[in-house]
């Protein structure tokens, strides 16, 4: 779900063609989640501020797939919810792994990769001046 | 007092027409995009995200495009939609010691582990306009890149904690107060502090952080760290009983570290002060946590002597939607107000110059 | 678990419609609105319960209820409210079999009345024309509502209830896909 949660819907579409017929349990919507931080960085909760979510839920068949994810994208909240359903049918799960989550995660993988790379190009390596007096 | 006056329609949609059109500028010229203003201007987004109190990329470009460029408009337009949207719930707190970093300083220790890194600054830079930025389809060099260290980046606050030497921060289970469901009481508790703080204008914050260094509640104050990177947010819905991660969002964070000459029950050791903010704002963040380790004064038995220190002062003051609202609401007719002044002043007058004639007289 | 079923069709529009409902029936003390039509949850949970709750209870509201398992993972996925441990500590109280007393309920506080509890209590049948004679806010003269299925000591605790104003609790009476309020500005004379 989290490589779901990072990746717009058109990414996923582009994936996943051929959306399984599923029932709407829980039409997409959009609406806010209550982001929260500890003060001094971990100690007592406070609220930091909202941020917009989208949630779908799905039942394909006996399974029912539930999708939270950051932003507005509608499409992306059904299809992850879809995908939820899915990927807990062991008969399809391995395929879907390999066709939809599996190049997501490499993409994102690569992303953050290149970001972590960048940062470490900026790391200060002090030299040791001589000291004047 | 107000009393309903109609006539302004046509003259208000005129008004509103030609706003559109000065929003659009010269026709000639492309117009902007939302995506534009997104990508090229994240730092206008970053705050008007944190001053909406709401992140949303998009919505705080799209509000600063209908704004004209007018960030606490913007704010103002993202704080109103936000009213719009149900709330499935609260987030677990961030877990800000994982975060994916960009950017990592430190002014208290020189090597500590995970290093300095620099991330995208402008610190460095000569502050001389780029006339280069000035032509269109300039080429753009690439950032480097390097090998990425193994390692840990522990936060300053702790390797002092561990030390003994850094108050540990009070950590129960307590649920935050919330500014968006109840008002403002005082004595303000912390986490409710540190909400109103996270979305408070940044030149007031910046203001009265600035205070308390010349010396308006001073405590003289180091960056233990400021960190500026990604973070996973995490959410438990109800439905589900366990947490999953709903994306990534940019934050940043500055742990400031404070003397404190000890009490009668705890021995001279650092405090914080603490700052945490949507997107890239350091600026923004290190002026919240002077400001929130100033509010502490009363809880670390320090003399409350500055405006930085001032509860009611710092906290009914800090929200420029708030501030803006009631500062310009005086544009609004007052018609009626004024005439009762006027006719005050000039029954005032007219006794004085009554007074004045029989003194006179006699 | 029983098979999920799913809540409003149009979440937004849907919720508007019945809040509406529930507006006029606050506004109009026993006259019957319809509500619920389309929903399917869980027994023992009626329609018209059911959509109040979806369009009133969220993760802001505490809710009791007492309509077993199925209703709650409905009503937890539905809604996103949190259970109270006792209908005294709910917002929301929703009441399929016998109903707790209104004077177990929060009545808000003389400050803030408007924490006062909503009681949602399932009935058999609701009938105007016959029954009750009602008087107060809302009603010209006095209106009349027959309730199948409500404790019988109801009446004189609803008029312990109406003694406490502005504290108190206010009703729904729920069956099937029928729903009529009582606020707690009503009065209630047996017929």
């Amino acid at each position: 779900m989290a490589v779901l949660a990072r990746a717009s819907g058109e990414e996923i579409a582009a994936l996943m063609p051929k959306l399984p017929a599923h029932e709407r349990l829980r039409a997409p919507e959009t609406g806010l989640v209550m982001v929260r931080g500890r003060a001094g960085g971990d100690g007592n909760a406070f609220n930091l501020g909202e941020m917009t979510v989208t949630r779908c839920a799905v039942r394909l068949g006996e399974t029912v797939g539930h999708a939270y994810v950051a932003g507005r994208d509608k499409r992306q909240a059904e299809l992850a919810a879809v995908l939820d359903a899915a990927l807990q049918d062991p008969a399809r799960r391995d395929a879907l792994m390999a066709s939809v989550i599996a190049p997501l995660e490499t993409r994102q993988n690569a992303a953050r990769e290149a970001d972590a790379r960048r940062a470490a190009a900026t790391k200060v390596e002090f030299l040791a001046m001589q000291t004047t007096r | 007092m107000y009393v309903a006056v109609k006539g302004g329609e046509r003259a208000i949609s005129a008004a509103h027409a030609w706003l559109d059109e000065t929003r659009r500028g010269d026709p000639a010229l492309p117009e902007l995009t939302v995506a534009q203003i997104e990508q090229q201007m994240p730092l206008a987004v970053d705050r008007v995200m944190a001053e909406g109190s709401c992140h949303d990329r998009f919505l705080a470009a799209l509000a600063i495009k209908q704004a004209k460029g007018d960030l606490i408009e913007a704010a103002f337009l993202l704080r109103a939609y936000r009213t719009t949207l149900p709330r499935f719930g609260v987030s677990d707190p961030l877990e800000t010691d994982a975060m994916r970093i960009r950017r990592r300083i430190s002014a208290t220790y020189k090597d500590l582990p995970g290093g300095q890194v620099l991330g995208p600054t402008y610190d460095y830079t000569h502050r001389l306009l780029d006339f280069a930025l000035a032509a269109e389809g300039a080429e753009r060099a690439e950032a480097p890149q390097s090998e990425v260290p193994a390692g840990a980046v522990p936060r300053v606050t702790e390797l002092l904690a561990r030390e003994g030497l850094m108050q540990r921060e009070e950590a129960t289970d307590a649920e935050p107060g919330d500014l968006t469901r109840e008002p403002l009481a005082f004595p303000a508790a912390r986490p409710v502090r540190l909400q109103n703080l996270a979305r408070g204008d940044e030149g007031f914050l910046l203001a009265l952080g600035y205070s308390t260094q010349r010396g308006y509640g001073g405590n003289h104050p180091f960056v233990g760290e400021v960190r500026v990177g990604h973070v996973t947010v995490e959410f438990t819905p109800p439905e589900l009983g366990f947490p999953i991660e709903l994306g990534e969002i940019g934050i940043t964070e500055c742990q400031m570290v404070n003397q404190f000459k000890g009490s009668r029950t705890e021995p001279p050791q650092f405090t914080r002060g603490y700052g945490l903010t949507f997107g890239h704002g350091e600026r923004r963040a290190m002026s919240m946590a002077l400001v929130d380790r100033a509010l502490r004064a009363t809880e670390l038995g320090e003399d409350v002597t500055a405006p930085a220190q001032d509860h009611e002062f710092v906290l009914y003051h800090s929200d420029n939607i708030e501030a803006t609202g009631f500062v310009e609401h005086l544009k609004l007719p007052h018609y009626v107000d004024f005439q009762s002044e006027l006719e005050n002043l000039r029954t005032i007058r007219a006794a004085l110059a009554r007074e004045a004639m029989q003194e006179a007289a006699e | 678990m029983s098979v999920l079923t799913p809540g409003f069709a149009d979440p937004v529009l849907d919720a508007q419609a019945i809040f509406r409902a529930v507006l006029e029936a606050m506004s109009r003390p026993g006259r019957i609105q319809r509500a619920g039509a389309g929903l399917q949850p869980p027994a023992p949970m009626m329609p018209s319960a059911a959509a109040v709750l979806l369009t009133l209870a969220d993760s802001g509201t505490t809710l009791w209820q007492d309509a077993g398992e199925d209703a709650a993972a409905w009503l937890r996925f539905h809604c996103g409210a949190p259970f109270a441990d006792a209908p005294g500590e709910a917002a929301f109280v929703l009441a399929t079999g016998a109903p707790p007393s209104v004077a177990a309920l929060n009545a808000g506080t003389e400050e803030e009345p408007e924490r006062g509890a909503t009681l949602i209590v399932q009935v058999a049948a609701l009938e105007e024309g016959a029954g009750w004679r009602l008087t107060g806010p809302g009603i010209e003269r006095e209106h009349r509502l027959a309730v199948t299925g409500l404790p019988p000591d109801f009446v004189a605790a609803w008029a312990r209830n109406r003694a406490r104003f502005p504290r108190g609790v206010d009703v729904i009476l729920c069956a099937g896909e029928r729903l009529a309020a009582l606020p707690r500005t009503v009065a209630i004379a047996e017929g």
